[in-house]
């Protein structure tokens, strides 16, 4: 996990002098919304040209949507396009990129065609080699330009960092109006929001199916919390966990056909799985304290879980199956408020929150070092979860006592606040890679 | 139609019974109907208020009136404070066999919250257990948890964490 941001070998190696060049030569933009940290000096220049005919698609332009996605990363540089209009490769002239610091250029056109649809054609270029680096064609509907030009950052992306792309993928989160709580499903970049369910009465812990199609979470409907499964689709939903006391913290296990859940049916707040379909109760963790916040391995091995069996609140590791030989592993040691750990989607590490003094704070912790970084230096941060390639973090915090959504980096050095409706945003949870149909 | 009687029924009965014979059929997991009949219940609940024999559930001169049991900061220790309250709800689930209640476990706003609502759970267990040391049957009583999710006080200070560290006692079809 957290790897500094590796540059394509594709890249020309002089990018690192080019990017000297360009802070030297033009005054550096500050764009809204977005706190940069550290020097960048590790951040891949590339120039976002408006596509030809773009100006015509008016709100629904795509550069704008393709420049916030990679920016938020903070792997990327956006440099100044002004002045420079190409939109194909025989209208670049490399020295003006060059001049301008930038290592990739995206170019483009987005034509209107019959049926109202829109022909969309960007080409990634690499300005050292003056060589296609990738490209992306697509035929949309107008409602379709968003997602279009989340793909059109993926393919940017991938072929920048060698990494896949997440700008496609979906977050769910539990929005508070008034007395209303309401669980909604969005884009990544928090755009497009739709409900899933709303109630009078509170929703915790959405957890996404490892295929995207069903949420699990928590609702307090019926006076005390249950665990419910609902398909998306088709907003059917089932109480998976309805036992006698509290259920609560689902967590899918990576085939998708079990949950771990949380259950006091047998005392205490003990970790259990069941099958997705709520059937075959079997009791993982067996202990005196208590043992919640269940996360799978993503090869489904292990279970990191907080328990208090310690005396604090501190995060453990145990293997799921293995029957006596079961042993719980305590993993964090600093500090006496560990919690809310989630493995990391190459199993290498795991978020969490750490408490320090008043402050909750996302730290992440490399299992083979043991070493803990943290990523924020907020107040009250919950709820931290992995996009889905493990190079962000998505977490709920608060501003001025509201609470909204924040990713940082897995570096800790960039953040941005993602679009918020009015209202108190809390318990975000960042969905699969969509998989092609 | 004959559902809708049927609450009624049942509601005008829990509101005028001194002896409050709870409805049968209605268990402890079927909450839609017993939120319906608490629902009734509460807009029946002025007509009654002059009512002579009062339910010693809702009697304001009632200890029984009483429904939280607060807390310290990170403990679930019933206080002596409480043990009196406690006691009388016990007494009162000896003598009403057929009674049920809700023990709803809460903390403060602070912390994760399915941390919380694990800390709420312990807090409702105990004061489950001391209902049942007083000889309360343990199949009368559940004890869930509601965490920080639905706190008392709105403040963000020390007095308003204190008055959302509790477990509320809920009667079947309140």
């Amino acid at each position: 996990m957290l790897p500094t941001p590796s540059r394509s070998h594709k890249l020309s190696g002089s990018a690192a002098v080019l990017f000297f060049l360009w802070l030297v030569c033009s005054p550096v933009q500050a764009a809204l919304n977005i706190e940069i940290f550290g020097g960048g000096a590790n951040q891949i220049p590339v120039a976002i040209v408006p596509l030809a005919g773009e100006e015509r698609l008016g709100a629904q332009s795509l550069t704008p949507v393709i420049s916030a996605d990679l920016q938020r990363t903070g792997l990327f540089k956006l440099v100044d396009t002004g002045g420079l209009r190409p939109h194909e490769p025989v209208e670049v002239s490399y020295p003006d990129w060059i001049n301008r610091g930038a290592s990739a250029l995206a170019i483009g056109t987005a034509i209107p065609v019959s049926g109202g649809q829109i022909s969309i054609r960007v080409r990634l270029l690499d300005v050292a080699r003056q060589a296609e680096l990738g490209s992306y064609v697509e035929t949309v509907p107008p409602e379709q330009l968003r997602a279009a030009a989340h793909r059109i950052a993926d393919m940017i992306y991938e072929k920048l960092t060698g990494d896949v792309g997440v700008f496609s993928t979906r977050i769910a989160y539990v929005i508070k109006q008034g007395k209303k709580y309401s669980l909604q499903v969005a884009d990544a970049d928090g755009f497009n929001a739709q409900p899933v369910i709303e109630y009078t009465e509170p929703i915790i812990s959405p957890a996404w199916s490892p295929d995207g199609t069903r949420l699990a979470y928590v609702s307090f409907e019926n006076k005390k919390p249950v665990v419910y499964v609902q398909t998306l689709a088709t907003r059917t939903r089932k109480a998976v966990a309805n036992f006698r006391g509290s259920n609560s913290a689902p967590a899918w296990s990576p085939d998708g056909k079990k949950l771990a859940v949380v259950l006091s049916v047998m005392g205490g707040s003990q970790i259990f799985l069941i099958n997705s379909d709520g059937g075959g109760l079997q009791r993982l963790t067996q202990s005196s304290g208590i043992d919640t916040e269940p996360s799978f391995s993503p090869d489904g091995r292990y279970i990191i879980f907080t328990s208090d069996r310690g005396g604090s609140p501190q995060i453990y590791r145990m293997p799921v199956t293995g029957g006596a030989s079961k042993v719980a592993e305590r993993l964090t040691f600093e500090g006496s408020y560990n919690v809310s750990p989630r493995y990391s989607p190459d199993g290498k590490g795991f978020t969490f929150i750490h408490r320090s003094g008043d402050s909750f704070n996302v730290a992440i912790q490399d299992f083979a070092t043991g070493q803990v970084r943290l990523l924020t230096d907020s107040k009250f941060d919950e709820s931290p979860s992995f996009a889905p390639n493990g190079r962000m973090v998505l977490y709920a915090t608060e501003i001025r006592r509201r609470g909204i959504l924040s990713a940082v980096s897995s570096d800790g050095r960039t953040r941005q606040q993602l679009s918020t409706q009015a209202g108190d945003i809390r318990e975000p949870a960042w969905g699969p890679l969509r998989r092609l149909q | 139609m004959k559902k809708v009687l049927g609450v009624l029924l049942i509601s005008l009965l829990t509101a005028c019974a001194s002896q409050t014979k709870q409805s049968d059929g209605a268990d402890v997991e079927d909450r839609d109907r017993s939120r319906d009949a608490a629902m009734q219940r509460e807009s029946k609940q002025a007509e009654d208020y002059t009512s002579p024999t009062l339910n010693p559930l809702t009697d304001p001169n009632s200890i029984l009136s009483k429904r939280s049991i607060y807390f310290d900061f990170d403990s679930y220790v019933v206080k002596d404070e409480f043990r009196s309250l406690v006691a009388a709800h016990a007494k009162y689930l000896r003598e009403h066999s057929n009674a049920r209640v809700l023990l709803q476990g809460h903390t403060d706003e602070r912390g994760s919250r399915e941390y919380n609502l694990a800390l709420g759970q312990r807090r409702a267990d105990a004061v489950k257990y001391a209902m049942t040391l007083s000889g309360a049957q343990e199949g009368q009583i559940e004890a869930v948890s509601l965490g920080e999710e639905k706190p008392n006080a709105m403040g963000h200070d020390e007095a308003a964490w204190a008055e959302n560290r509790r477990v509320d006692i809920r009667y079947q079809g309140e």
